[in-house]
């Protein structure tokens, strides 16, 4: 072959294997439509979010055993995706509470002693704030870990390496590494029982409706009424992280 | 100008660089899962898996389905808006039908005590009780109606 | 749990990164120092330090192979980590690493290596017989030119590979800072300064190592010490450690003097748990002390005899006090909490994949590749080749 038919070889070779390439993404993005096993739910007629009223929290940890039970969570030795801390705060010193969630409130917590009568003391729910411009994205270096076209950070459980990067790149401390598989988990919104309509486990059996879930593309949905009639913050503004996690009555104290 | 002799080895170097890309773009197509990339950097499989997880609570709606009188009893107590499942645990199995076994009924002490038992770090307005000054013996449900406590 | 002090977030008790994601970048910083000092001749014309030059380059290489391997026994699915390469995120710092460790490694270290061994190659080919024929016939890629022209070619693509190589062994490991700097849920780590710190703290234990390596093998292979070699060494490294320690610095006076919500907390960590780690070790005996050690023979006149004593042992505390920067660095930023309201402890474990006895081994194998490297490709070729 002489060099002149070679290069012509080379780029046409290198031609057929460009577009190929393309037309078979393209082809796949076509073929993908609604996913099979929802057949009812369309991804992007939902945003989903939550909201937490700190002043209906009773500090029960129904949500915490839930969880662990609907997830299949460990539950040894202190692997959680959703706990509940118990804050003691002296009025005049809120920048040093005292914090405790005593096996992340798996079995309610135990009486309080207080040795100062003058403090304000409640109960916080925490969970994956399922963050807009979430880090935890942002970090994970294959794709493992993902923002859902309906709003939730889920986690590919066949992808993930076990890095750990997006552990230490979230804020709120919600990511683990499950022994069991050495990947990364967390809480998914129940994303297997909101696709179907349900609750997730831990709105479902809450007694004072401290948690609700809230479907922010939903009109009808009554997030919004209580987003506009609450005064809501969400954890660590300063982070920007887009969370989504709304909680209303959050003090000043709570990290 | 070096001679195109002086340069041959050097286009050894480059051929065997040129044939690894090559190699590399071809592991590429292969490997790479066909779904990766349809919605975002991810597997649009993992959608599918995160939706494919079982269920262990049931949800309200399907208990009252089968035990209609309890939910009616409910429906004004003040306990309507606590879940079934709050108080008896995660019964998917048992709603399906799948589960024959009839489920047990919660301890009473333990599972009414987790809400009701008073602390300061509880609202104040949330009903709570300090034991001692209550019933310090004897079963919660000796004389509250569990699906309607109120007395 | 006994060993957490105050509150920590439930899934913060154990530490996420262990003393592997410490040596991973003590082993590249080791590499990118390295290939700079070798830079210095290449590049910058600073021939004095000649002698090291393929010794430096030869111990790139044993480290850089070597770097994976703490990130292979960390991960979870190390099976999975070819990943990296079919489906990057490009906003993940860490996704970088295949590409820029592949292309160090190639491109850079080993086309470099190659160029400037060839000619030895070529006649150590020539010269032998069976296996050995073979092998370097393949490492020369069946190429037999060494005339004057060939050799011209190697030495001006050569001296393009190095300047090239300068920057991406600051990508190499700049990155790798980069992945703590830009982590803004812990402020013990996230610092535009990071990168930065990172780098220059790489060049100090690069230059420390070949400048030791450099010593040490000249004294089993029997060989003088070329002495203004190593005075020059030791000069620069006196330099780049004054760089190395006033951006150290700068970063602790600015969060002192700042004192942001998370200072008090990180204030209380470092006197406590990392006292020795970070007062001692890496400021003391790891960077106050070289530094002066190093800068006695620029003050004042100083037998060669101590001078040769002087760079050893400010050597081996720089190594050391390095390795303790890594060990605050990353061991430090998960020692406290994020709700900056609790301690953790570092239990580390010894037989494990993750423990001090993988570790201790992962540091001694490049030297033994490197045994090996020096075999395969001596870095001081006997007089008999030279007149072939």
């Amino acid at each position: 072959m002489n060099e002149s038919t070679r290069r012509e070889f080379l780029f046409q070779t290198g031609k057929l294997l460009v577009l190929s390439g393309a037309a078979s993404i393209a082809w796949d993005a076509v073929a993908a439509g609604a996913p099979a096993d929802a057949p009812n739910y369309t991804m992007t007629e939902h945003w989903w979010a939550m909201v937490i009223d700190v002043e209906k929290c009773i500090g029960c940890g129904n949500c915490v055993r839930a969880c662990k039970a609907e997830n299949n969570v460990p539950l040894e030795p202190y692997y959680f995706r959703t706990w509940v801390e118990r804050y003691v705060v002296d009025p005049e010193d809120i920048e040093h509470p005292i914090v405790d969630s005593p096996n992340g409130a798996y079995d309610g917590f135990p009486e309080l002693t207080l040795s100062n009568p003058n403090v304000k003391t409640f109960f916080v729910p925490k969970l994956c704030n399922h963050c807009a411009n979430s880090p935890c994205v942002q970090v994970c270096p294959v794709g493992a870990t993902f923002d859902s076209p309906d709003g939730v950070v889920l986690v590919d459980k066949e992808r993930c390496l076990g890095c750990r990067y997006c552990v230490q790149a979230c804020p709120y401390g919600c990511r683990y590494i499950d022994p069991r598989t050495n990947t990364v988990d967390k809480c998914t919104l129940c994303y297997h029982r909101i696709t179907k309509g349900l609750l997730p486990a831990c709105v479902e059996v809450c007694p004072t409706a401290a948690r609700q879930l809230g479907d922010l593309k939903n009109p009808n949905d009554p997030i919004h009424a209580f987003l506009r009639t609450h005064k809501v913050q969400v954890l660590k503004p300063q982070m920007a992280t887009g969370s989504k996690t709304y909680y209303n009555g959050l003090d000043g104290s709570v990290r | 100008m070096s001679s195109r002799q002086d340069r041959a080895h050097l286009v050894r170097v480059a051929a065997l660089f040129g044939g690894a890309l090559i190699l590399f773009f071809v592991a590429r197509a292969v490997l790479v899962p066909k779904d990766f990339g349809i919605y975002g950097h991810y597997r649009a499989g993992a959608l599918a898996d995160a939706r494919a997880r079982p269920i262990a609570y049931a949800g309200q709606a399907a208990c009252v389905e089968c035990h209609g009188d309890v939910g009616d009893l409910r429906k004004t107590s003040s306990h309507a808006h606590v879940a079934c499942e709050s108080c008896h645990g995660p019964l998917a199995t048992h709603a399906s039908g799948d589960d024959a076994t009839r489920p047990g009924r919660p301890n009473g002490r333990t599972t009414c005590m987790r809400c009701h038992l008073a602390s300061l770090s509880k609202p104040a307005k949330f009903p709570q009780i300090v034991l001692k000054d209550h019933a310090d013996d004897g079963p919660c449900i000796a004389c509250h109606q569990p699906h309607a406590p109120k007395l | 749990m006994g060993t957490v002090q105050g509150y920590m977030y439930p899934n913060e008790m154990e530490l996420q990164w262990s003393i592997l994601i410490v040596l991973y970048p003590f082993i590249t910083g080791l590499v990118a120092g390295a290939f700079i000092l070798a830079s210095l001749e290449r590049v910058f014309d600073v021939h004095v330090v000649k002698p090291t030059y393929r010794l430096a380059l030869l111990t790139a290489l044993a480290f850089l192979l070597v770097a994976p391997l703490p990130l292979q026994l960390h991960l979870g699915h190390p099976e999975r980590s070819f990943e990296m390469y079919l489906t990057p995120h490009t906003t993940s710092a860490m996704a970088m690493f295949g590409f820029v460790y592949l292309w160090y490694l190639m491109v850079v270290l080993v086309l470099e290596i190659w160029l400037d061994y060839r000619r030895d190659l070529v006649v150590t080919w020539k010269a032998s017989r069976g296996l050995k024929r073979a092998l370097y016939a393949v490492l020369t890629l069946g190429s037999d030119n060494i005339s004057e022209g060939a050799l011209n070619v190697d030495d001006r693509f050569g001296r393009f590979i190095t300047i090239v190589g300068i920057p991406s062994a600051f990508l190499l490991h700049g990155y790798v800072g980069f992945i703590f700097g830009s982590v803004k849920a812990n402020p013990w780590w996230s610092t535009p300064l990071m990168p930065i710190v990172f780098l220059f703290s790489a060049i100090v234990s690069g230059v420390a190592l070949v400048m030791l390596m450099y010593m040490a093998m000249s004294k089993l292979s029997k060989r003088p010490i070329d002495l203004p070699c190593v005075d020059t060494i030791g000069r620069y490294l006196m330099y780049a450690f004054i760089v190395d320690f006033s951006l150290e610095l700068v970063d602790l006076i600015h969060r002192i003097y700042e004192a942001d919500e998370s200072f008090k907390a990180l204030d209380f960590m470092v006197h406590t748990r990392l006292y020795m780690s970070q007062i001692v070790l890496q400021m003391l005996l790891g960077t106050l002390l070289p530094i002066a050690l190093l800068a006695v023979p620029q003050l004042l006149r100083i037998p060669p005899k101590w001078r040769l004593r002087i760079y050893v042992i400010a050597g081996c505390l720089t190594l050391v006090g390095i390795f303790a920067m890594r060990w605050n660095v990353v061991i430090g930023g998960q020692l406290f909490s994020k709700s900056f309201l609790g301690y953790t402890t570092y239990k580390m474990q010894f037989a494990t994949r993750e423990g001090l006895g993988a570790s201790v081994a992962l540091l001694l194998l490049p030297f033994g590749i490197l045994a090996a490297l020096v075999r395969l490709l001596p870095p001081w070729p006997d007089e008999s080749l030279k007149n072939a």
